[in-house]
């Protein structure tokens, strides 16, 4: 089973809920992998104790243009709809960074004069922390595009066991391309007119998308009852809700899991598990 | 004219929170809300819409079913997986690159601009916001951005006002490189956590990338006094200017409830902590 954890707004705990979640199926001796899929600012590793196994380059194909065999005919600037590359009267300009490695320059030259060269957008790491396994994506710093590394990362979903995809803040195409595919999204909110704005704008994307949702309030007793509200009202059910507590919020400025910090968490992050089970009657977790 | 992008890296930070509070205490500006992806600073302004534009930015490919022989042409040529066994385009996972447009020997698949959200100009009673709001499931969000921020500084120019007071996006991609790309400084919200402190240190780097000033602030520093020092001796080690220090106090949330502002609700310590920390801001800005 593949459960996404996403969020509108940043910062309302999607990570705390990953990171916990992940730990506490793994404690039970459950077979299960985290994806920290938040490319921008990942953050999953500094609460686990990880120890790194590989780290891979990222890279997206590019255009270079042999000189020689270009006549400046123009076909590549033509079909590239993002100004990728550009034909000035004969000399032909490459821009690297709006490139989006759709391959259509290379395959409408005529003269075969465009090969296609990696550039590196981030890395891939990958370990293993109490059972868990664990991969991130860390993107190149001034890089724009998130969603390739994303896709990416996701290639190393495992089939087998439970697989948990902390996903970048937001409702656009990093956060459609970390949560797209998975068997239920979880969206992380707090009880705020922020929290409640953005987590209509999550809802109105979980929906185009089709996928099951629930809702995890964080910070639970703070602001007003309006989230409260509007989940009833929606009819979207509320799996989790988590109190603010000094405790947590000390233990999470250190980088430390709930679990640790509080204990008693680890039957509440059990009984999230089984909510989220029961709101995805078709999927069968394999071992 | 002066432009000042606050950012955060890590969300939740209370950017936007303190960008209401400016707002309130600024005189002669603008206001853009470039978190056009969870766009929040119009909650606590109350904006009165005066103009409204869409925007059209993204495009995806249509597939006409009349035409389509299901040579597969296009199956092979795209890279996004974004067309379907049965030859229907997947307009989300669609990039618009228009490659299979352009190799369909039926000329059978047209490239189609979307309307990828709308933007806004409006009245608030802090003064003018240009903000926007990004279709669902679309992209092209740091196109917008740049619209927003384009609008923002036309309106300033015409308007003689002397600064442009920018909510930026969380993260350090798309959004972000295009509200800080040519910047006059950015604020960096940052918070006492490991997150906090590791999320600060890509986006100050993003910022260096840029060649943009970068100030900092940290907010509910006493959340962990420890951190905060962590995070003031890397601001001295990297050299940025630190602009202050905010404590943790319920009341942002409470003034977030009403709908305010934190320095129109409250005169305790944190909105006094926000009208030091804009004092030597503006000093910075004036050219320090
Ligand atoms: S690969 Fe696609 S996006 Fe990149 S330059 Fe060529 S046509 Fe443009
Ligand atoms: S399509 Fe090939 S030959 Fe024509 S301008 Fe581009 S690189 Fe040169």
């Amino acid at each position: 089973m593949i459960i996404a954890v996403a969020s509108g707004k940043g910062g309302t705990g999607k990570t705390t809920v990953a990171t916990n979640l992940a730990m506490c199926l793994a404690s039970k001796g459950q077979k299960v992998q985290l994806l920290d899929c938040d490319v921008e600012e990942p953050n999953c590793h500094l609460f686990l104790r990880l120890s790194f196994d590989t780290s891979e380059t990222i890279s997206l194909p590019v255009p270079e243009v042999d000189r020689n065999r270009c006549t400046g005919c123009g076909q590549c600037g033509d079909i590239c709809q993002f100004s990728a590359i550009v034909c000035i009267k004969d000399a032909v300009l490459t821009f690297p960074e709006l490139c989006h490695g759709c391959g259509g320059c290379s395959l409408v030259c005529p003269e075969g004069a465009i090969s296609e060269v990696p550039r590196e957008i981030g890395i891939i790491e990958k370990g293993c922390a109490n059972g868990v396994h664990f991969v991130h994506g860390i993107l190149k710093i001034g890089e724009a595009m998130s969603p390739p590394l994303i896709r990416q990362v996701k290639k190393e979903i495992s089939l087998k066991g439970t697989s948990i995809i902390d996903a970048p803040p937001g409702t656009s195409c990093p956060v459609i391309e970390a949560v797209k595919g998975s068997d239920i999204c979880i969206l992380v909110t707090e009880p705020t007119p922020f929290g409640l704005n953005d987590l209509v704008l999550a809802i109105d994307m979980v929906r185009a998308l089709g996928l099951p949702h629930g809702v995890v309030i964080n910070r639970a007793d703070v602001g007003d009852r309006k989230v409260v509200d509007y989940c009833h009202q929606e009819e979207i059910p509320i799996v989790m809700e988590i109190p603010d507590d000094r405790r947590i919020a000390e233990g999470y400025s250190r980088g430390q899991l709930i679990l640790d910090s509080v204990p008693e968490y680890e039957e509440k992050f059990g009984a999230l598990f089984e909510n989220i089970v029961a709101l995805t009657p078709s999927v069968e977790v394999k071992e | 004219m002066k432009e000042l992008v606050v950012i955060s890296g890590k969300g939740g930070t209370g950017k936007t929170s303190i960008v209401g509070s400016f707002a309130a205490l600024v005189e002669r500006k603008v206001l853009a809300d470039c978190d056009v992806d969870a766009a929040d600073l119009h909650l606590l302004l109350e904006p009165r819409v005066k103009h409204r534009e869409d925007f059209r930015s993204s495009k995806s490919a249509v597939i006409d079913p009349g035409r389509c022989v299901q040579c597969d042409k296009c199956r092979e040529v795209c890279r996004y997986e974004a067309i379907s066994e049965n030859y229907v385009v997947d307009k989300i996972a669609c990039e618009g690159c228009g490659v299979c447009v352009h190799f369909c020997p039926e000329e059978a698949i047209k490239l189609q601009e979307n309307v990828s959200g709308q933007w806004f100009l409006s009245d608030t009673r802090f003064g003018p916001l240009v903000h926007a709001k990004l279709g669902i499931a679309e992209e092209n969000s740091g196109k917008l951005v740049a619209v927003v921020r384009q609008n923002a500084k036309l309106l300033a120019e015409k308007e003689g006002l002397d600064l442009v007071l920018v909510d930026g996006a969380p993260g350090i991609g798309c959004p972000v490189i295009s509200s800080i790309a040519g910047a006059t400084a950015v604020l960096v919200v940052t918070e006492p956590t490991l997150s906090g402190l590791h999320d600060m240190k890509r986006v100050v780097d993003l910022a260096a990338h840029f060649h943009i000033p970068a100030l900092v602030c940290v907010n509910k520093f006493d959340l962990n006094p420890e951190l905060t020092g962590q995070v003031e001796d890397f601001c001295r080690g990297r050299k940025l200017k630190l602009m202050g220090r905010i404590p943790y106090d319920t009341v942002v949330t409470k003034a977030m409830v009403q709908g305010k502002t934190v320095v129109e609700y409250s005169s305790g310590l944190v909105a006094k902590e926000i009208e030091k920390l804009w004092r030597h801001i503006s000093y910075e800005l004036a050219g320090g």
